[in-house]
This record gives structure tokens, C-alpha cells and sequence, in this order.
């Protein structure tokens, strides 16, 4: 049996389908199955990201209402083959489906795949209750602002209450620079403020939309310290342990390094 | 590194602690508030109190948060 791990954050607009998406492709990388489940139901999104938006036939709410099976619905990236899709619906919206039935739909899909990800839609409402359904873990995307992280703490205690316990936070957006001059709260703030298990900081980087306009997960990029620190989640996901990357202070001597290009 | 008035990181912090803080508790600052001064009262019918610098705040521990009172009293020997 796989594992099924929902990416959630409460607040909009943080990260979440780009994670589910660079995630998903490095774990794919790894040589393990993956299907990414788009749960945000009448505002899909995840098709888009990962550039498979002309391959949609059928969705989940299909899946769901018997009108097809779970193999017409799936589809293939074309990247690699043992990563999957399954899209949202559009022209639907979140009460289409019960969160039981996402729970069963997730179940049998850890029959045949390594990992179940399921990107949650914005808010605390019916979506995020079905997308949190059939998860066994939760991954929190934020950034380090204010509003994000209120929210943040706010769906950590609604995750536990509903029984997955211990999230993992995942920190997007980081800018060193805002760092440095004490503009913006560095991962030991979050860390103090929070009191969670990082997952993974993610930089700001102007590249993530670039990837995101030609639908090419950043993973995929070798060069890219951004598709590094997914490939960096997926491995700490798959059980590494792994130290946090940079957090944004910078030691002088790995500047050094850096700037003559031994590191 | 920026003079410490510019920091406003230090203001994010300051901030969201609080937020959390009455998120937590689910007691907003203006029901606080009101706790504060119908418990105010209270004490004043049993006490000397120094109303003036009566107060109350709600402190986070490791894994648990309790609500503390100031309450000074007045000396009448």
C-alpha cells in the first residue's frame, strides 16, 4: 500500500499546486508511482501546472458518479510514465462530492501507487474536507508572512483534530535578501512562532513562473537551487534525513565558495 | 544589517504571536477586553484593588497557555 499525503495551507495563493506538482515530479524522478489528485473541484489548476491541461477527458467527479473508471480518468504525464493525474472537475463545484467518497476513491488508489498526493483547495470549508479525507499525512505550504502563517497554525490544529497529526511545514517564498536586512521572518522565527517539523524552505524565484508557463514542473531543471529544494522535500519525504538548505543567512565562508564555485 | 526600527520583522513576530495567541484561546482582543473589566469589577467588590493597573494576559508555556492576572492591591494601614 502507498501513502497518501494531502498539501494544504489554509490561506490561497502560497504554493500549493506548484509544490503538489514539483513534489509528485521528483518523486517520479526517484522511480516511485505517483498520482497527484487535484481536489480543488470547479477551480482546477494542477492540469495547468504540470502542462497537461489538453489531455483532460474525464475528472474525478466522473471517477466518483460511475460514469467512467479510474484508468480513462488518469492521465499520463509525458514526461514520466509512472506519474499520474487525476484532474478536477470544472463546471462543478465542491459539493459534488463527499468526503467519503474522496476517502475510498484515495484508498484504492494506494493499491496501486507509491504515493497518493492531493492538493487542497484554499479555505477550511467542504473542499478542504474532502481533500483531507483519505490523507494518512499532511504537508502545510506558507510563507513567511503574517497572514500566511496565522493561517498556517490555524489548519494545524484543525488537522489534528481530525487525526493527522504533526504536519510538516513546508516555508515558500523565502527571500534572502529581505532576510538579511530584517524585512522578513527567517525559519527560526517561523520555527519559534509555529513550533512544527519543517518539511523544506523554498526560495522565491521568479523561475517558478517561468516553469509555470510552459507547464514544466522546476524539478526538471537540474541547475535550478529552487527544483533542488523539491527534489531536497521529496527525498526528506521518502525518509532521508536531510539538513535544511540555507535559510537565508548565508555563512561568509560558503559565500566565499559560491562566488569562486566550489560549492 | 538594518538599524533595529526597521526591522519590521520583529513587528511581524510581535504581531503574530498575539494573533495566534487569541486565535488560539478563540477570545478576541475586544472580548478580552470585557473579560478584563467585568473581572475587575469582581475582585473590586471583595478588595482593595488598584483598578487602575489591574490586567490580564494570556501567557504561552511549552505546550499549554494560561491565563495570568495582575491584580495589585492597595495598602489601607
Amino acid at each position: 500500500m502507498g501513502k497518501s499525503i494531502v498539501i494544504t495551507s489554509g490561506k490561497g495563493g502560497v504554493g500549493k499546486t506548484t509544490t503538489t506538482a514539483n513534489i509528485g515530479m521528483a518523486l517520479a524522478v526517484m522511480g516511485k508511482s505517483v498520482v497527484l489528485i487535484d481536489a480543488d473541484i470547479g477551480l482546477r489548476n494542477l492540469d495547468v501546472v504540470m502542462g497537461l491541461e489538453n489531455r483532460i477527458v474525464y475528472d474525478l467527479v466522473d471517477v466518483v458518479e460511475d460514469r467512467c473508471r479510474m484508468d480513462q480518468a488518469l492521465i499520463k504525464d509525458k514526461r514520466h510514465r509512472n506519474l499520474m493525474l487525476l484532474p478536477a472537475a470544472q463546471t462543478r463545484d465542491k459539493t459534488a462530492v463527499e468526503p467519503e467518497q474522496v476517502a475510498k476513491l484515495v484508498e484504492n488508489l494506494r493499491d496501486d501507487f507509491d504515493y497518493v498526493l492531493i492538493d487542497s483547495p484554499a479555505g477550511i470549508e467542504q473542499g478542504f474536507r474532502n481533500a483531507i479525507a483519505g490523507a494518512q499525512e499532511a504537508v502545510i505550504v506558507t510563507t513567511p508572512e503574517v497572514s500566511a502563517v496565522r493561517d498556517a497554525d490555524r489548519i494545524i490544529g484543525m488537522l489534528e483534530a481530525e487525526g493527522l497529526n504533526d504536519p510538516r511545514v513546508i516555508i515558500n517564498r523565502i527571500r534572502q535578501d529581505m532576510v538579511k536586512r530584517g524585512d522578513m521572518m527567517d525559519i527560526d522565527d517561523m520555527i519559534e512562532i509555529l513550533a512544527i517539523n519543517l518539511l523544506g524552505i523554498v526560495p522565491d524565484d521568479e523561475d517558478i513562473i517561468v516553469s509555470t508557463n510552459k507547464g514544466e514542473p522546476i524539478v526538471l531543471n537540474n541547475k535550478s537551487r529552487t527544483g533542488e529544494a523539491f527534489r531536497n522535500i521529496a527525498r526528506r519525504i521518502e525518509g532521508e534525513e536531510l539538513p535544511l538548505e540555507n535559510s537565508g543567512r548565508e555563512k561568509f565562508m560558503q559565500k566565499i565558495k559560491r562566488m569562486i564555485g566550489i560549492s | 544589517m538594518a538599524p533595529f526600527w526597521r526591522r519590521s520583522k520583529e513587528t511581524a513576530k510581535e504581531r503574530l504571536r498575539l494573533i495566534l495567541i487569541h486565535d488560539r484561546i478563540e477570545l478576541s482582543p475586544g472580548k478580552m477586553e470585557e473579560l478584563k473589566n467585568d473581572l475587575r469589577e469582581v475582585f473590586k467588590k471583595h478588595l482593595n484593588v488598584k483598578t487602575e493597573d489591574f490586567d490580564i494576559s494570556v501567557s504561552r508555556k511549552k505546550d499549554s497557555m494560561a491565563l495570568e492576572a495582575d491584580i495589585p492591591l492597595r495598602d489601607s494601614r
